[in-house]
């Protein structure tokens, strides 16, 4: 049994129709039981207060604004080596979902910032890199679209993320490599989480939660294309007939 | 090597020859330029602090508006097909066409630069920074601008696609170039921001061309 066999787009279609009401019911759970225990049941933060719940939404979308990166550049190596349409359908679908997670992280941070550092923004690398990651999925979007012959931009689109791709360590370990204001990582870390369980529950709860929204919306928008591009092949083959 | 020289040869005497094109770029820049003190106030100490950021923005916005030219009329008359189809390899074909672009672009801003930064009334450390960091900098624009202008071959109002592609990627090229001229006012050392450009253009070198070249083989399938 190979991934090969996932790649046919009837048998994807059939897959994501059972696959798809799962991540929605599971999502939709795990979001509700992370909302409970991260806004009304965990302690608040001895230092920054109730400001703190912020978290539970602001982390879990800039994770999920890098993991839908780097599920977009993968989805367009493997367009661009194996010239598979799934992929590139994908690929195409995942960037806006990427972009609202990525702005979703930027306005949480920056509503976070206000209280805690006393501004709504700072040119700090940390900030200043996930903003270009949303300006990498804009440049996405809009170079996509913006072709006649749909495979080419496609194509075009594949080769930008690709090379978009190197911004991702530096979101990550730019942190680490500056001194910045935004804090270093406190759950990645080689030597384990600096978070108390009680708060460490509800970020994990949101995070499944988040991928599986994620899941499920990219399902919903592949299955809309796929059903798009069959309707807009039988109109092409009815006026050829006529 | 034979065709990158003759390539480079053949895209100098074309801007030579249509000459307006690099002249235009370097008038663009002079015009915004001579725009901000209209707009900041002619205050010289106000104009003096922010010197190096609006000479390396208007720089990198002069580069954009030239990076149509890198590729466009070549792919309108199909000498791009013929280049694709040559045998020499087809990265080294773009490598040639940025160094041509960098040479009527990169290096006229590079030397109109302490001009205008007279006017602006830059302190006397910074001019050997800015037009190093200039050196080093507008060629890595050069190479992030060919992959972009390659992507966006064909497609609906490329040149404002251009600018969306290429600007993010351009960013740290700046923030290092503005920060070694910064540090050098400050009295310090320019050294790792300097230092950090060259990186920049040294994982441009082989990449860039690379993912341009990739961009221009689907463009012309």
């Amino acid at each position: 049994m190979s991934l090969h066999r996932f790649a046919n787009p009837a048998r994807f279609l059939r897959l994501a129709a059972i696959v798809q009401p799962w991540c929605v019911g599971l999502g939709a759970l795990c979001l509700l039981g992370g909302l409970y225990l991260g806004l009304l049941r965990s302690p608040a933060d001895y230092q920054q207060g109730e400001t703190v719940r912020i978290m539970y939404v602001h982390v879990p979308a800039a994770w999920m604004a890098l993991f839908v990166y780097a599920n977009m550049a993968l989805a367009s190596a493997v367009a661009l080596i194996w010239r598979h349409p799934l992929a590139d359908i994908a690929a195409k679908n995942a960037a806006p979902i990427g972009a609202g997670f990525t702005f979703v992280a930027l306005v949480t941070g920056s509503l976070w910032g206000q209280p805690m550092w006393g501004t709504w923004w700072v040119w700090d690398a940390r900030l200043t890199s996930v903003l270009i990651l949303f300006f990498l999925y804009l440049g996405h979007i809009a170079l996509v679209n913006a072709f006649d012959d749909v495979e080419r931009g496609a194509r075009a689109g594949a080769i930008l993320a690709l090379v978009g791709s190197v911004n991702l360590p530096i979101i990550k370990f730019s942190v680490d490599w500056w001194n910045t204001l935004h804090q270093p990582a406190s759950v990645l870390r080689l030597d384990g989480p600096t978070i108390h369980s009680a708060m460490l529950t509800p970020l994990f709860l949101m995070a499944i939660a988040f991928t599986l929204l994620f899941v499920a919306l990219l399902l919903i928008n592949m299955r809309a294309e796929i059903v798009e591009r069959k309707i807009r092949n039988l109109r092409r083959a009815r006026a050829a007939e006529s | 090597m034979n065709a990158f020289a003759a390539l480079v040869r053949r895209d100098l005497r074309l801007a030579l020859r249509q000459g307006a094109d690099a002249a235009m770029v370097v008038a663009f820049f002079v015009l915004t330029v001579v725009l901000f003190p209209f707009g900041v106030g002619p205050e010289a100490n106000i104009l003096a602090r922010i010197a190096p950021g609006i000479l390396w923005v208007t720089a990198l916005l002069a580069a954009m508006l030239s990076l149509d030219r890198l590729f466009q009329a070549d792919y309108d008359d199909g000498s791009l097909e013929q280049l694709v189809l040559t045998p020499a390899p087809l990265a080294l074909i773009v490598l040639a066409k940025c160094l041509a672009h960098w040479l009527t672009t990169g290096l006229p801003l590079t030397l109109a630069a302490p001009i205008l930064a007279l006017s602006l009334n830059l302190g006397t450390e910074g001019y050997p920074v800015l037009v190093g960091s200039l050196l080093l900098g507008t060629p890595t624009l050069s190479l992030l601008g060919a992959v972009g202008a390659a992507l966006a071959l064909g497609a609906r109002r490329a040149g404002v696609l251009v600018a969306l592609l290429v600007l993010p990627l351009t960013i740290p090229v700046m923030i290092f170039g503005v920060g070694a001229i910064d540090a050098a006012l400050a009295g310090l050392s320019p050294r790792p921001h300097l230092l950090l450009q060259g990186a920049l253009l040294l994982a441009a070198l082989p990449l860039c061309p690379w993912a341009a070249a990739a961009a221009l083989r689907q463009a012309m399938e």
